[in-house]
């Protein structure tokens, strides 16, 4: 997050332990002279987690691997060191937290994707909806939501979104493999919008379910 | 696995320094009643009285002549000498004036209204105090009963809290302990720590639910179990929902039986007593007789179970409604849920078992003591943090976190379920030409608007250079440690002056008052300050005397014998130092040794970057660069 890119050059192959004041590897977690635990360096979250980047990824590989990590850099596992073994190690557990909650999600690691590939998949859930097919659909479902007077009825409009999500996330892994960017950010766009339709239909639906005591 | 940048292994052991024989234990920090535990070798054990008894009542009684009672003796008096005792104090952890008397009515305390700001006050035996000084008199006597047992001071605990308690009560029961001269090694929330219990004796695996039913919390937690790792996928609760509002209930019936009455606050707590004494038989019977004798009149109550249950099931059908929405928060239906663990006394009522049964289509787990197990989970934390585990917890936020925006608008910052620790950002900007000032208001909740939510902190950054309204940009970080405790920084980032501002949010309490406190509570605080400190100095003078020897380990070669004798007697010093207990002694050596050490660490830099330059090096640096077991 807030960790300043390395400039290029020599720094990016050696920099100083803070606590050995020794070389140490930009990319190792722990001295390999004094063992004392690094802060988290500038890399991306597949790089943090020791992934691929790509959007098809090893689900049960990416827990592993973040497990594995929090094992080891955990802030659990510094109760008792020096104040500056504990920072590093709440912010290594922060790093790890975020680069986990990014990939794991299919939308999160999408946009994530776009954004390392130099586009702005507009990260704002509540963004706007400019294509007209879209704009389209969307109009089309939201009436539907609103005229369903039943949670049977919202429970369609759900199952609905829910489907059109798992085909448009096939598609976006297909987008990815392609290489063709630009499907992948009108995929991204059109997923943004069907989960905010799903989360109204399953409010919606509760609601009714609500009212009607069921 | 080639592609890897580093290789995962399984860390050793994390041998601490210092561990010594000081030992940490857990504990659970009741609204009805408080436990502790200890763990040795992952073997935890409860710490009871004489007669065995392991619940300390969280009563505290306040004598006259300034003696104060925890646990059963102080229950005693509660029908004595109600107006000096106090009980579910832990309702008012973290709460506010405004709160407190909202709920007042039902308290059978009184609020001290002279207090306009700050932290209520609570009147009694004939005092005036916070509920982080009655929470403190608690864990005194949890403290007292561990050291009793064990036979050694006890300095070190785990400290449960409810899942949903929110950033100030947290914090409310950090000081509490503080003020009980115990250093909090960790908060855990409550069913985290009951999963780690039943996990670990069970050895479970898969989602499991864990549902906390106690004296005035409720907590629904839904847990992955997995090869020593408790990973909670989503949480919420009512942090003003138990066993006390059942009495609640059953009291308000009895006293309508009676016709309309004042009361007194002392027949309050005698009516809640009987109330509680009825609820809790019909459990186990399916129906009973009860007597009232208040102010000078008797009176008589039938009571049966099935009226009881007609009370309380919105209660309990409330908690459904909450475990619905943390099911649907992470994703789960109740089919994929393994395994419903029971926790917290009133786990016990039919109603709430059958209730839960039918919601998650099974039986739930009951095998457990539910009333020790939060406590055993504490210590095996414990223990963990002090000598090293395989097992690895890891908590969720269970409220999102967030800033008032224009119009009162809640804008999240964090949102709740995020795996702790976390850090998030976002930009403001301020939206007046020359604003000078932004003030930043921090609140806790799911709602949208402000005023629907918990108020944290207010701020303001200041000196923002004079710019065109938009321009500034105004960085806020939120930053949620392990304990789930929050820090708030704001940074204005397009001018070089970076004026940065820290906030800890603590309801009520400041430094100022937390060290007039200890001072005024313990003899001994600053003895106890000066130690911690004392101790501090020798964990990093350690880390360091380590850190030097492990670098001449590799790179001694570049010293000559004169340097090298320099430093070793650097080294010598600061070990000698860390045999006394002279701080700034310490502090100084640690200085000489960094200085000692200073050109030789230059040395080491320009080898490896030599190294590095040499070709070959990026590769071999690397290899040198994997990770060794920390701590080795
Ligand atoms: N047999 C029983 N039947 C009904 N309720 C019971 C029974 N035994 C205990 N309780 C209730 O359980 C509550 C106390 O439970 P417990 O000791 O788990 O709470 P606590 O840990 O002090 O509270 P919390 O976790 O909310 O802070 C009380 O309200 C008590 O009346
Ligand atoms: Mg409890
Ligand atoms: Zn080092």
């Amino acid at each position: 997050m807030n960790i300043q890119a390395q400039p290029e050059g020599l720094e990016s192959c050696v920099v100083a332990c803070w606590s050995c004041k020794g070389p140490a590897s930009p990319r190792a977690l722990f001295c390999s002279v004094c063992n004392a635990v690094q802060p988290p360096r500038a890399v991306d979250h597949f790089q943090r987690l020791g992934l691929l980047p790509g959007f098809e990824i090893d689900l049960a590989q990416l827990e592993r691997h973040y497990f594995g990590l929090q094992r080891k850099l955990h802030p659990d596992r510094f109760a008792g060191r020096t104040g500056c073994e504990k920072l590093y190690s709440q912010q290594q557990a922060t790093q790890l937290n975020e680069a986990y909650e990014t990939l794991k999600d299919p939308m999160r690691r999408a946009v994530y994707l776009l954004k390392l590939a130099g586009r702005a998949a507009d990260a704002d859930p509540k963004g706007t909806v400019s294509d007209p097919a879209l704009l389209m659909e969307s109009m089309e479902a939201r009436e539907a939501l609103a005229e369903a007077e039943t949670s049977a009825e919202a429970g369609a409009v759900l199952i609905r979104a829910e489907a059109d999500i798992a085909s448009g996330i096939a598609d976006l892994a297909q987008a990815f493999a392609e290489r063709r960017l630009d499907q992948a950010e009108k995929l991204v766009l059109r997923l943004k919008y069907l989960s905010r339709l799903a989360e109204e239909a399953r409010a919606h639906k509760a609601r009714l379910a609500r009212s009607a005591g069921e | 696995m080639s592609e890897l940048l580093f290789d995962i292994h399984e860390p050793g052991q994390t041998p601490l320094p210092h561990a010594g024989d000081a030992i940490a234990v857990g504990i659970d920090l009741g609204t009805t009643n408080s436990v502790v535990a200890v763990a040795r070798e992952g073997k935890p054990e409860v710490l009871r009285d004489e007669k065995g008894q392991a619940l300390i009542p969280s009563v505290v009684a306040y004598g006259a002549d300034g003696t104060v009672t925890v646990g059963a003796q102080a229950r005693l008096q509660i029908l004595d000498r109600p107006q000096d005792v106090i009980s579910s104090v832990k309702r008012l952890m973290g709460r506010g004036l405004a709160d407190v008397k909202r709920i007042a009515g039902q308290l059978p305390f009184t609020v001290d209204g002279d207090e306009q700001a700050g932290m209520v006050r609570i009147k009694i035996g004939g005092r005036s105090l916070t509920p982080v000084e009655i929470s403190a008199d608690i864990l005194m006597a949890v403290k007292a009963r561990a050291e009793t047992v064990l036979g050694k001071t006890v300095k070190q605990a785990v400290v449960t809290v409810p899942a949903y308690f929110d950033d100030a009560a947290r914090t409310a029961t950090k000081d509490a302990a503080r003020l009980a001269g115990l250093e909090v090694l960790r908060l855990v929330n409550e069913p985290t720590a009951a999963a780690l219990a039943y996990g670990l004796d069970e050895g479970a695996e898969g989602l499991y639910a864990v549902y906390d039913l106690g004296g005035g919390t409720f907590d629904i937690s839904l847990l992955r179990m997995e090869k020593g790792v408790f990973q909670v996928k989503a949480t919420g609760g009512d942090a003003a929902l138990g066993g006390d509002d059942f009495d609640h209930r059953v009291a308000e019936r009895f006293l309508a039986e009676r016709g309309f009455q004042t009361l007194t606050a002392d027949a309050v707590s005698q009516v809640l007593v009987t109330a509680r004494v009825a609820k809790e038989c019909l459990t186990g019977r399916e129906a009973g007789d009860w007597m009232l004798d208040l102010d000078g009149r008797l009176s008589h109550h039938a009571l049966t179970r099935p009226e009881l249950e007609a009370m309380i099931a919105p209660l309990i059908d409330r908690t459904i409604a909450i475990a619905k929405t943390v099911l649907a928060d992470a994703g789960v239906t109740p089919e994929q849920v393994k395994g419903v663990v029971l926790v917290g006394g009133s786990t016990r009522i039919p109603l709430v078992r059958a209730k839960v049964a039918a919601f998650f289509g099974q039986p739930p787990l009951a095998d457990i003591n539910p009333d020790e197990v939060v406590a055993v989970g504490a210590a095996l934390q414990a223990e963990a943090l002090t000598r090293g585990s395989d097992t690895l917890l890891l908590d969720v936020t269970p409220l999102s976190l967030g800033l008032e925006t224009m119009g009162g608008i809640v804008e999240k910052i964090i949102p709740r379920n995020s795996p702790i620790p976390t850090a998030m950002a976002q930009e403001f900007t301020t939206y007046q030409d020359g604003q000078a000032a932004m003030r930043i208001h921090v609140v806790q909740g799911e709602r949208e608007m402000v005023d629907q939510c918990r108020s944290l902190a207010r701020f303001d950054l200041m000196g923002i250079p004079p710019m065109a309204a938009g321009a500034a940009r105004i960085r806020v970080t939120f930053t949620v440690d392990a304990d789930g405790l929050l820090t708030v920084a704001a940074l204005e980032t397009t001018t070089g002056t970076e004026q940065q501002v820290s906030v800890k949010p603590s309801y009520g309490l400041t430094e100022d008052e937390m060290a007039e406190m200890l001072r005024a509570s313990l003899a001994h605080a600053k003895d106890d300050m000066a130690a911690r400190l004392l101790a501090e100095a020798r964990v990093e003078a350690n880390r360091s005397i380590l850190a030097v020897g492990a670098a001449l380990g590799v790179d001694a070669d570049l010293l000559s014998p004169p340097e090298r004798a320099q430093i070793d007697q650097a080294i010598a010093r600061l070990d000698a130092a860390c045999r006394e207990t002279d701080r700034q002694a310490i502090l100084d050596a640690t200085q000489a040794l960094e200085g000692e050490t200073k050109a030789f660490a230059e040395r080491r830099m320009d080898r490896g970057i030599r190294t590095a330059l040499a070709g070959m090096s990026v590769e071999s640096l690397e290899k040198v660069a994997e990770p060794v077991k920390p701590g080795a």
